[in-house]
């Protein structure tokens, strides 16, 4: 065969103009990137600035005063998002959790696709509209706004993102390990359990943990639930504070420290939500199956 | 030890012979020998595709026994079929009689999680079990299966890795995770793990063929110790392994049983001429 004539090298000017591209690129692509993570500093930014001044000791420890005193803070409401939090885990995890197992180890491929297929569009589903159906199927007729609503919708809401999250975690579960401990005569389900789930754990948690961290933000859920709430709660029967409630109620007010309030609210909701974000970031740091 | 075989020339009475009746002679076992696997007429498909045709073959107790054959020739099929693990597998469908020392295991009312408890199966990737120390893994299928009992568990945690061959080097760390050892130590945890539950037989699917020479080496040493309280079935790609451990060699090619017999006659005096032309090189 005949050997290929040598490319013929572009004029050292035509370089310059290439080199030159490749730069203009570089920059324009840098500036995108720039742009993605550039509101999340003026997000922090505005927060501190507006809010940090209104954080104070009796922020954390003291109910809203009522209208036109000055001062009191969100310790009802504090309490009450990690209330909500927990009755939302306690229907979204094993639920979840469960769900995502029968789809990784049990289902058949064709109720597989319509489950997935389910969960998608509940995940696209708007919170308003689980506010909404929750308020139909446990306000409306118990006549009473509650907890027990309020945390129901933010489970409901947990529960297709937990599903989806822990199939994926347990399909990455090397297919070994499962052969490993049938050959040994073990039943399919303490295999699940004990070897395939416990070598996954760490993403499931990480799962459990930013659905946890994408409802505990939810307003819309809980306007028509939980209804919100001045004072300590002795029920879960009846209504009860959140903090992003709590932000609503005082941003759309009139009322200039209100609005501080709100901003300090919003600064401690944040704070929750990049904290459990962060923990992610240490479970999943480092998770390999082999 | 397969270069010399060719140079071996076969009789014409030999090569006249059909290798059905040659192969159906050696599949009857002396009488003296016992029989572990009895196994008749298996056909088996994966979908459509037909793996294996018409398979009939008599495994002996306390033995080693080889199967070699071209890779998608249906000798690790036919291995997983033995502790019902090709189940797993959507869509197979087989036919044909699985005895164990007379017992069928295909009879509708055996469990297979019980055909695994007789037959424990070691793996071509070693997989010991990621969360788990190495005694752990030792004794995840006793413990899986209910044993609580400390002193049986230590015993047979001792006794296991000695089996093995494994007690000298990890007799200090059993609290380790068993992923941190070796390659060739891992797939030893593997043999433990699997002799632990105190099988019949051991399935063995290529398990040397992710190790480097000196760990081979070792596992096929164990491989020669098992026979004595072991029946060994063993798939291997390595036509010299299969030389150095087996007592009877099985010739698989494209699903059929082609040839078997005393692994020396196999390697030098096959009677079929597939048998000669693979173990001498000349194809796969």
């Amino acid at each position: 065969m005949m050997p290929l004539p040598a490319m013929p090298l572009p004029s050292p000017a035509h370089q310059a103009w290439r080199r030159f591209k490749n730069k203009a690129m570089s920059v324009v692509m840098l500036a995108c990137a720039l742009a993605v993570i550039a509101p999340l500093f003026l997000v922090l930014y505005y927060l501190i600035r507006e809010g940090a001044s209104s954080l104070d000791w009796s922020f954390f420890t003291q109910l809203p005063k009522p209208t036109g005193e000055i001062g009191g803070g969100m310790a009802n409401a504090i309490v009450g998002t990690l209330v909500l939090l927990a009755m939302a885990s306690v229907i979204g995890v094993p639920v979840g959790v469960m769900g995502g197992i029968y789809l990784a180890e049990y289902g058949s491929d064709r109720v597989n696709y319509w489950i997935r297929f389910s969960a998608d569009v509940l995940n696209g589903v708007p919170s308003i509209v689980w506010g909404m159906v929750v308020y139909a199927l446990l306000v409306a007729p118990f006549k009473t706004f509650s907890a027990y609503a309020g945390g129901v919708a933010l489970g409901l809401m947990m529960i297709p993102l937990i599903m989806r999250t822990t199939e994926e975690v347990l399909v990455l579960v090397p297919q070994g390990y499962r052969e490993a401990g049938l050959a040994l005569g073990i039943a399919r389900w303490r295999i699940i359990v004990v070897i395939v789930v416990k070598t996954a754990l760490k993403g499931i948690i990480t799962g459990i943990l930013v659905a946890l961290a994408r409802v505990a933000g939810e307003t819309a859920p809980l306007l028509f639930t939980a209804l919100g709430n001045n004072f300590w709660v002795h029920s879960l029967n009846a209504p009860i504070s959140a903090v992003p409630l709590q932000i609503f109620a005082y941003a759309t007010s009139a009322y200039e420290d209100w609005h501080r309030q709100a901003w300090a609210g919003a600064l401690v909701l944040m704070a929750l939500i990049l904290a459990i974000n962060l923990s992610v970031r240490v479970l999943s740091r480092g998770r390999k199956f082999e | 030890m397969a270069e010399q075989t060719s140079s071996i020339p076969m009789t014409s009475l030999q090569a006249a012979l059909p290798a059905t009746t040659k192969a159906a002679a050696a599949s009857r076992p002396t009488p003296a020998e016992e029989v572990a696997f009895d196994i008749r007429g298996f056909n088996l498909w994966y979908g459509p595709r037909q793996a294996l045709y018409d398979v009939t073959i008599q495994i002996p107790a306390h033995k080693v026994t080889a199967i070699i054959g071209p890779s998608g020739c249906g000798k690790s099929t036919c291995l997983r079929a033995l502790n019902r693990m090709h189940e797993l597998t959507p869509g197979t469908r087989l036919t044909g009689s699985l005895r164990l020392f007379g017992q069928d295991l295909y009879s509708a009312e055996i469990d297979p999680t019980h055909v695994r408890r007789r037959v424990g199966m070691v793996f071509q990737k070693s997989n010991p079990f990621p969360t788990m120390s190495i005694a752990e893994n030792v004794l995840a299928g006793l413990r899986l299966n209910g044993v609580r009992d400390r002193a049986i568990l230590n015993q047979r945690l001792e006794e296991s890795l000695r089996m093995a061959a494994l007690w000298d080097e990890v007799k200090d760390i059993l609290g380790r995770p068993g992923i941190g050892l070796s390659g060739g130590q891992q797939q030893r945890l593997c043999i433990a793990r699997a002799l632990a539950v105190q099988p019949e037989v051991l399935l063995m699917d290529e398990p040397c063929s992710a190790l480097d020479p000196l760990a081979t080496a070792k596992i096929e040493e164990l491989i020669n110790t098992l026979r004595t309280s072991f029946t060994v079935v063993i798939v291997t790609h390595n036509m010299q392994q299969a030389a150095r451990v087996s007592d009877r060699t099985a010739f698989f090619y494209l699903g059929k049983l082609i040839e078997y017999d005393e692994t020396r006659t196999i390697f030098m005096n096959p009677a079929n001429p597939q048998t000669e032309a693979y173990v001498s090189g000349r194809f796969g």
